[in-house]
This record gives C-alpha cells, sequence and structure tokens, in this order.
C-alpha cells in the first residue's frame, strides 16, 4: 500500500511541474505586450526597454520560468503591476470566499440529491423517479447564467439586494450577512452539480439493489432501511466519489461565473479582472493556483478509490 | 444463547411439538406476469415437513425449484407476482404475510443458503459483519458478544485461523470458504428451517462433498430442518429423508429416500437417475441427457408436462394429466405418472387404471 | 472509474431471471425521444437557411420600436436597438452550432482518432498520449479557455478552435475506454488472424461497435461546449456585437429586465429547449443501445 502511494506521489509531482510550465507558457505565448499595458501605448521605445529588462523579459524564456518557479517555492507568486498587491494577497483574500461557496453548495446538493436518489432508486420509473429524472434533465439544460437571470427575472429579486463585491463580509466577522451574501450564489452552483451526484448515485443504486446480495440481507431479516444505508449506499459511495472527481470541472467553471455574475469577490472574479486588466501576473499567479488545487484534488480522489473498495487496491 | 454452542434449548422441543409439522404447503400456486403472458412456475405444489427433517427438491433448470424454495420462505418479489394457495411455517401463513412478519422469522427461525456465494456476498462489507448483523438484530448481543460467537460459527464450519478471517472481505476466501461462510450466516440465529438452494453448483466435487457433509452434522447437532435445492439426484441420495422431484412446476415424484431409489416410479426420475454422471462410471462412458427441453410454462401442454420427452408416453399421457396419487401399500410414497415404470409398486396401480 | 456492471445470467434457470428480478425495463425510443430529436433538427434546418425565411435583418435597427413586448410584426418582440428578437435568435443559433458542433468535430477528430489507435495499439505511444490527456484533463479547462481567448481573440473559429483543443483530451479518454472494452474481444483477434489490415479492422470491426457511445456522449458534448459559450458570452468574450448569440443577448437583456423581460426569456428559452433536446436525445440513445449491447 505504501509503495503504491508513493508510486503515486512521485507521479503528482511529475504532474504538477508539467502543469506549472504549462500555466507558464500559456501566458508567455499569448500575443500582447505587457510594457505597453504598463507605460500606455504612447510611451517610447526606450522606456519600455528599460521596463522590459526591469521585468526580466529581455532573458530566454527557460530563464524566467526558471525564476518564477523558484520564486513560486518560496511562495512567492510576485506582484501585480496593475493593483500593486502582491498576488498572494489576493489569493489570501479570493481563497477563503470560494472555500466557503464550494463547501456550502456541496453540501446543498448532497443533501438533496442523496435522499432524492433513494426514493427514486426504491421504485425505479416510478412518479416520483419520473419527476426528479425529468427535473434533472432540465437542470441539465439550465446554466448558471441562464438561472440567475431568469430568477431575477421572475423573482423581481433586484441583484442590488444581495450586495456587491464591496458587502462580502467575512464568516468570521458577521456570520448572518456573510450567509446572507452566499446564499444565492450557493444554490445556483449547487443546482448543477445536484443533478450529476443524482444521477450518477441514482443508477449505481438501482443495480445494486438488483444484486443477490440484496437479497440475501433481507432474508436475514434486515429492515429495507439498514439495507439501504448498510449495504446498498456503500458500492454506491464509489459513484459518489467518482461523481465528486467529474464535478471539480465543472464547479470550478460554475464557481467562476457565478462569483463574476453575483459580484462575489473570490478566485473567479479575481481572474476575470486580471485578465482584462491584462494583469499578466496575476493570471499567472491564479492560474497557477487554481491548477494546482484542482490537480491534488483528482489525486486525493483517485487515491480515495482504493480505499472505499478494496478491490482495487489489488493492483 | 450461550456464544459457544450453536444450539439453544427450544431446539429440542417436547413430544407433542415434535410431531407437530415444521411447515405445511398446501397447493402453492405462484404465478408471475410477464410480457408474453402469465407464467406458472410453482403449479399447484403441497407437502410436509417436520422438525429436524431433511427434504430433497430435485428437478432440472426451469423446473421451478428455485421459486419454490423463494415462495416457502416468502421471498418472492410482490410485484407482477400472484400466489395462492398457503405456506405455513410454525404459525405463521407465509402467503399474503406482512413484510414485518416476514421479517420477525427471516434469519431468526428460517434460513436460506444461496447458490453462488461471489454474489450472495456483499463485496465491501467485511464477513465478520455479514454474520454479526442478524445476530445483533435477533439477539441481544451486542457488538463484542456476537463477534465472538462469529469466530465460533466460522471455526465450527471449518474455517481456519478464524479470528483472523472475521475481518476478511468475501474475494480474500476461495470458493468453497465463502459457501461455508454463507452457511455459518444462515446458521446464526440456529434457525428451525434452512433452505438451501443449489448450495453445491460451482464447486469442486470433493469440496461439494465436504459442504454437504457439513450440512448434515450441523443439521443433526441442531435438529434443523433442512430443505436441499439441487439438480443433482447424486447429491440427494446420501442425505435427504425425503425426496420430491419437480417437474415443470409440479411434484411429480414424492417418497422417502429409500423408496424412491428402491422403488422408482416415475419414468421421469428414472432419466434423472441415468443422467447422473457417476464416478463408478467407466471412463469415456457417454452423458445421458434427456431428449428435448422443458416445456413452456406460459402456455403449458394439455396432458402431462412431460410426455413429449417420455419414452413411456401413450395417448392417454397426452390428453390428460395425471394426479399425484398414493402408491398402493404406502401412502408416503406419492407419484403422477399414467405409465409409472414396471416393476415397481406403482406398475399395479397403472394396471388398475389403465382397466377402468 | 468503475466497470460497468455486466447483467449476466445466473446458470440457465430462465424461472431465476424471475426470482431475482432485473429491472431490463427495455428503453424504447418513444415519442419524447423524437419530439426532441426533430426540435434538434428544426434548429439545426432553420439557421442555416434563415436567410430564406423571410426574416428580419437581425442586425436591423430600428429606433421606433425598442424594446417591445410580441407584436403582430416581431413575433418575439424587439431589443434595445429595436432588432426582432425572433430573427435574432434564428441567427444566434448559428453561434452555437458551429461552436457546439465545430468544437466538438474536432474533438473528435483528434481526439477520437487518438483513442482508438491507441485503444488498439497499446504499448509507449499510449502511455505517453495518455499521460499527457491526464496532464490536460487536470488543468481546469475554463481557466485556459478564458485566458486564450483573451489574449488571442474571440473571433468565432478562434473560440471554436480553442474549445475544441480544451474537449480533446476528454473525447480521447473517452473513446480510449469505449474501444478498449472491445479490443480485446475475440471477434478482433479473430480479424487480425485472418490477416485484416490494423486500419481496416480499426473502421469495421470497431468503429460500429463503439459508435452508440460515442454519438450520445457527442451530444452531450455539444451542449456542454454550448454552455461554454454562453458562459464566454457573459464575461464579454464570446462574438462581438452586432452579431447575435443566444449567449450575449442574454446577456445584453439584463440591463432591461425590469424594462423587457423578454428580452431575457426567449432566447434563454431557446438555449433551454435545445439544450434540453441534446440532452434528452443523447441519453436515451445511451440507454437504448446500452440494453442491445448487455444481450450479448
Amino acid at each position: 500500500m505504501a509503495k503504491f502511494l508513493a508510486k503515486r506521489l512521485v507521479a503528482l509531482v511529475g504532474i504538477l511541474f508539467v502543469v506549472s510550465i504549462g500555466t507558464f507558457l500559456l501566458i508567455h505565448l499569448l500575443p500582447g505586450d505587457p510594457t505597453v499595458t504598463i507605460l500606455g501605448p504612447s510611451d517610447n521605445a526606450h522606456n519600455r526597454a528599460v521596463l522590459m529588462q526591469q521585468l526580466g523579459l529581455d532573458k530566454p524564456i527557460f530563464e524566467q520560468y526558471g525564476i518564477w518557479i523558484a520564486n513560486v517555492l518560496q511562495g512567492n507568486l510576485g506582484q501585480s503591476f496593475v493593483t500593486h498587491q502582491t498576488v498572494m494577497s489576493t489569493l489570501r483574500h479570493s481563497v477563503p470566499i470560494d472555500l466557503e461557496l464550494v463547501v456550502i453548495s456541496q453540501v446543498i446538493a448532497l443533501g438533496a440529491a442523496i435522499p432524492l436518489a433513494i426514493a427514486s432508486a426504491k421504485r425505479p420509473n416510478g412518479l416520483l423517479d419520473k419527476i426528479t429524472t425529468t427535473t434533472s434533465f432540465a437542470m441539465l439544460a439550465l446554466p448558471p447564467f441562464i438561472i440567475i437571470v431568469v430568477m431575477v427575472m421572475f423573482f423581481a429579486i433586484d441583484i442590488h439586494v444581495f450586495p456587491g463585491p464591496g458587502s462580502y463580509v467575512p464568516l468570521m466577522e458577521d456570520p448572518v450577512s456573510n450567509l446572507h451574501t452566499m446564499i444565492l450564489p450557493s444554490l445556483v452552483l449547487a443546482a448543477g452539480s445536484v443533478v450529476v451526484y443524482f444521477r450518477l448515485l441514482r443508477g449505481d443504486l438501482i443495480s445494486t439493489l438488483q444484486e443477490e446480495f440484496i437479497v440475501m440481507a433481507r432474508s436475514k431479516g434486515l429492515s429495507d432501511r439498514y439495507i439501504m444505508w448498510r449495504h446498498a449506499l456503500r458500492p454506491s459511495s464509489l459513484s459518489l466519489l467518482a461523481a465528486a472527481g467529474l464535478n471539480i470541472g465543472g464547479l470550478v467553471a460554475g464557481a467562476f461565473v457565478v462569483e463574476y455574475l453575483l459580484q462575489l469577490p473570490g478566485l473567479g472574479y479575481a481572474l476575470v479582472n486580471s485578465i482584462q486588466q491584462v494583469d499578466y501576473l496575476s493570471v499567472q499567479g491564479i492560474t497557477l493556483f487554481v491548477a494546482v488545487v484542482v490537480v491534488c484534488l483528482n489525486f486525493v480522489i483517485d487515491f480515495l478509490f482504493t480505499i472505499v473498495d478494496p478491490r482495487i487496491a489489488r493492483d | 444463547m450461550s456464544a459457544d454452542k450453536m444450539v439453544d434449548s427450544s431446539a429440542f422441543p417436547s413430544e407433542e411439538e415434535n410431531n407437530a409439522p415444521l411447515l405445511t404447503v398446501k397447493d402453492l400456486r405462484t404465478t408471475f406476469t410477464t410480457p408474453r403472458g402469465q407464467l406458472t412456475a410453482v403449479d399447484g405444489v403441497s407437502l410436509e415437513l417436520s422438525r429436524g427433517e431433511t427434504l430433497g427438491i430435485v428437478g432440472e433448470s426451469g423446473s421451478g425449484k428455485t421459486v419454490l424454495s423463494r415462495s416457502i420462505m416468502g421471498l418472492i418479489p410482490r410485484r407482477g407476482v400472484t400466489q395462492s394457495g398457503s405456506i405455513t411455517f410454525e404459525d405463521l401463513e407465509i402467503v399474503g404475510a406482512s413484510n414485518d412478519d416476514l421479517r420477525s422469522v427471516w434469519g431468526a427461525k428460517v434460513a436460506m443458503v444461496f447458490q453462488d456465494p461471489m454474489t450472495s456476498l456483499n463485496p465491501v462489507v467485511r464477513i465478520g459483519r455479514q454474520i454479526t448483523e442478524s445476530l445483533r438484530l435477533h439477539t441481544s448481543m451486542d457488538k463484542a458478544e456476537a463477534t465472538k460467537r462469529a469466530i465460533t460459527l466460522l471455526s465450527q464450519v471449518g474455517i481456519p485461523s478464524p479470528d483472523e478471517r472475521v475481518k476478511a472481505y468475501p474475494h480474500q476466501l476461495s470458493g468453497g470458504m465463502r459457501q461455508r461462510v454463507m452457511i455459518a450466516i444462515a446458521l446464526a440465529c440456529s434457525p428451525r428451517l434452512l433452505l438451501a438452494d443449489e448450495p453445491t453448483t460451482g464447486l469442486d466435487v470433493t469440496v461439494q462433498a465436504q459442504i454437504l457433509d457439513l450440512l448434515s452434522s450441523l443439521q443433526v447437532e441442531m435438529n434443523m430442518a433442512v430443505i436441499l435445492v439441487t439438480h443433482d439426484l447424486g447429491v440427494v441420495a446420501t442425505r435427504t429423508d425425503r425426496i420430491a422431484v419437480m417437474y415443470a412446476g409440479k411434484i411429480v415424484e414424492l417418497a422417502t429416500t429409500k423408496t424412491l431409489f428402491s422403488d422408482m416410479a416415475m419414468p421421469y426420475t428414472k432419466a434423472l437417475l441415468n443422467s447422473t454422471p457417476r464416478l463408478s462410471d467407466p471412463s469415456h462412458s457417454r452423458l445421458v441427457a434427456i431428449d428435448g427441453r422443458p416445456p413452456d410454462l406460459i402456455s403449458p401442454p394439455k396432458g402431462c408436462s412431460f410426455a413429449p420427452r417420455c419414452t413411456s408416453a401413450t395417448e392417454q399421457c397426452r390428453s390428460a394429466a395425471p394426479p399425484l396419487t398414493p402408491v398402493p401399500g404406502d401412502p408416503s410414497h406419492l407419484f403422477a405418472c399414467w405409465n409409472p415404470l414396471p416393476g415397481g409398486n406403482a406398475g399395479r396401480v397403472a394396471t388398475t387404471q389403465g382397466a377402468s | 472509474m468503475t466497470d460497468v456492471l455486466e447483467h449476466t445470467f445466473h446458470g440457465e434457470d430462465p424461472l431465476e431471471e424471475l426470482v431475482a428480478p432485473k429491472a431490463h425495463r427495455k428503453p424504447k425510443l418513444n415519442w419524447v425521444f423524437w419530439v426532441f430529436l426533430s426540435w434538434i433538427g428544426i434548429v439545426i434546418v432553420t439557421s442555416v437557411f434563415a436567410g430564406l425565411l423571410g426574416l428580419d435583418d437581425p442586425t436591423n435597427q430600428n429606433f421606433e420600436a425598442i424594446n417591445q413586448g410580441p407584436t403582430a410584426s416581431h413575433i418575439l418582440g424587439t431589443d434595445d436597438l429595436g432588432r426582432d428578437i425572433l430573427s435574432r435568435i434564428i441567427y444566434g443559433a448559428r453561434v452555437s452550432l458551429v461552436v457546439g458542433f465545430g468544437a466538438m468535430i474536432f474533438a473528435m477528430a483528434i481526439g477520437g482518432t487518438l483513442g482508438m489507435v491507441a485503444a488498439y495499439r497499446r504499448g509507449p505511444v499510449d502511455n505517453l498520449v495518455s499521460a499527457a490527456s491526464y496532464v490536460m484533463l487536470a488543468f481546469p479547462a475554463l481557466v485556459a479557455v478564458i485566458a486564450i481567448v483573451s489574449f488571442w481573440g474571440h473571433e468565432i473559429w478562434k473560440i471554436t478552435l480553442i474549445i475544441g483543443i480544451a474537449s480533446t483530451p476528454l473525447v480521447y479518454r473517452v473513446v480510449r475506454a469505449s474501444t478498449l472494452s472491445y479490443a480485446t474481444r475475440d471477434f478482433v483477434t479473430a480479424a487480425k488472424a485472418q490477416g485484416a489490415k490494423d486500419s481496416r479492422i480499426l473502421v469495421r470491426e470497431l468503429l460500429p461497435n463503439i459508435l452508440p457511445a460515442v454519438i450520445s456522449f457527442f451530444l452531450i458534448g455539444v451542449a456542454s461546449v454550448i454552455i461554454l459559450e454562453g458562459a464566454l458570452a457573459f464575461l464579454g468574450l464570446s462574438v462581438d456585437a452586432p452579431t447575435p448569440s443566444w449567449g450575449n443577448m442574454i446577456n445584453e437583456s439584463r440591463t432591461y429586465l425590469s424594462d423587457n423581460p423578454w428580452l431575457a426569456l426567449f432566447p434563454s428559452l431557446a438555449m433551454f429547449l435545445f439544450l434540453i433536446s441534446l440532452n434528452i436525445v443523447g441519453d436515451t440513445l445511451r440507454s437504448f443501445l446500452d440494453v442491445q449491447e448487455g444481450k450479448l
């Protein structure tokens, strides 16, 4: 088991390395001249050359990468030319928001999906099942931006009722108004996740409930409730884990859109702003951070797979 | 119930209790609604079982023996199924019983050993728990006591190093061991009746014998009634008190084991016997199979269901289904045939019937 | 990922199936399926032949008819510049269709082919490409797409290309997994033993078998891409005005929600209906074809 883990960790480091290169190249190979952005297009060539040198942009690209990654590993992601904040501090302020958003939304999503999946799986093709399945299809066709727009339209929720970026209050300071800000975005984000969890879990449960060992469990006199929770859900938890893994990509995308639209100052908001302000360094730093987190999460989930299903670890 | 004995004292009841049948099945009919029509899997089966008795139910695939055993236990799904007749287990009427009533006897008084241990054991639950959950449900044992009992059970079914195995997952055991675990689970709460549905199919021949011997010895020890369902006459030959032969949903012959083999009445039973390969057969003997296929249970043929495949079939066989009648002189030996095997006591009935 | 549980018959006792019944409700291609499939067809046909439909010019501004609800001359109303919404929706479908199908076709062509070849050949090429795809998949696609589109430009072909490239690793993985489940089967070995060339095996033996799963995955993928384009539009990164697209129509409608809710409603409805059609058709196809496969 330990050997297995060690192998995986080595691979992880390798992947992270490649990801950092990819992020770096992504930003540096794109058209656009940072000196123009900083100094303005009308400034002269001499000043630009000086700035280039100051920024280290005249060095060969490998060296630039080397300098950057060395800094990163020491915790220095650079300083934005535009906002003059360090990228690290931007991260420090935005990450907790994303964390809270993701946690609340996934809790809501699972809290809705699990009971619904259980109820639907008990009677496949029954009335409840048909309703939930149809609704989940409908939800798939409602991306976050449509939901927000439609909600605003129908419920006449003036978008200013849900406060703008300045109004976000950290959880520690004022839980009530914090949750007030977070409820709408969490609900919207949860909408997409519920579908993924529900469908996978329902399918898996229906499959599991037809297995012989369920009949055997019944023959022992165990109650339906016990069987559902202690026998049927166990093998199906694998699916939930897989669903969580699949969902990460969607969560990132969804979170970004939701933050931007509802003006929640999380990573997505920061990223889009940085892009619009052509703030290369911030874009690079934020992208690297998100990529690293996603890779690590995938790794953890893959690893959890081996624990949950004792059969997989054998290879 | 003490942790180290398999038995509790109620297993050995008083004289009167011993005489009342444990299980009475009267004219049981189980019909499934399928897209192609109504399929009657069990068609008017009646039998009785006393405490401590072993009954073998023998038949080919599709004879309805699995449906019968599951019906007896009450494990047949409700939707799309109609049942008529009666199944009385102790004082509980199984047909139409509520889920709560059924659950009160399942595991505690009647248990089933399923055919395929690989699919009947939950692959992601440790085998210890698959035993203890039954114990903790039906007795007042706590986790520690139940685990102790589980270990005892495992050693009594012949599993080595039971205290380690208790934490194992099913896939870590061999086929034979898994089947032993299944038996341990079924016997955990010392049920009065054990239904064993093809408990050894798929296992090596030597392992088969071990498992069956194990079942026999445990049964004697616990005074437990057993219904052993199989397609193999060889399996039931030495381990049962009585045998019922099934075909197309009906019992076609029912007798004590001794009588069945010494005074066989049905051509079908004879054909089954002939088709069982024996170690004593000379090598390279051809396998004798019964010609033809089992009938379609949705629209069964008129007359005797076995007639199309029977070598002794006559016109009468094809037009009317023979009733289950006792052999003269032996009311415990029942058969359903217009042309039973000559040379046996049943043959005398045929002459009388043929004459009328 | 968990393997798909293969439904096997326990022994040969047909009654066994009844006693432990599997919910093999054979999914039919019922009227729901056909309705949604025809909707997809209608959207495609009307947007392709939009010019022939006698619609108003979608970019024609008419300041006398701003933000009107549905009227006789403008069935779905007009937007803030007096442009006919119905016509904009129909022309706007083109963007979704081009980006959606274009990106997926690109991903299928490259990722699909690679996937099939890698699954069939295995070996170092498979390992390398699969590792690469794993890395690409680990990287959050949206971030990369937003970054590239912002800096490179958001013409429609660029968006299509970028999203296509971003979708390739996933298509690769799915096609490869599908092909793998067939590549080891006997009929492939038999074909090889008969001396068939690899390309022939890939096209004649493997492709028809994976086609059902691939087609339904394709449709669901198109839906995801359309959503992605919509998200880009909200960030101002989709096609520029005055070209209509469902995404930017919905985006622009936000300012006028109280004046003219129709502005938000109709494009949203159009997108919703098309997406749900893609999802239902894709999913129904998948379960319909899955069952057939199970009857092996």
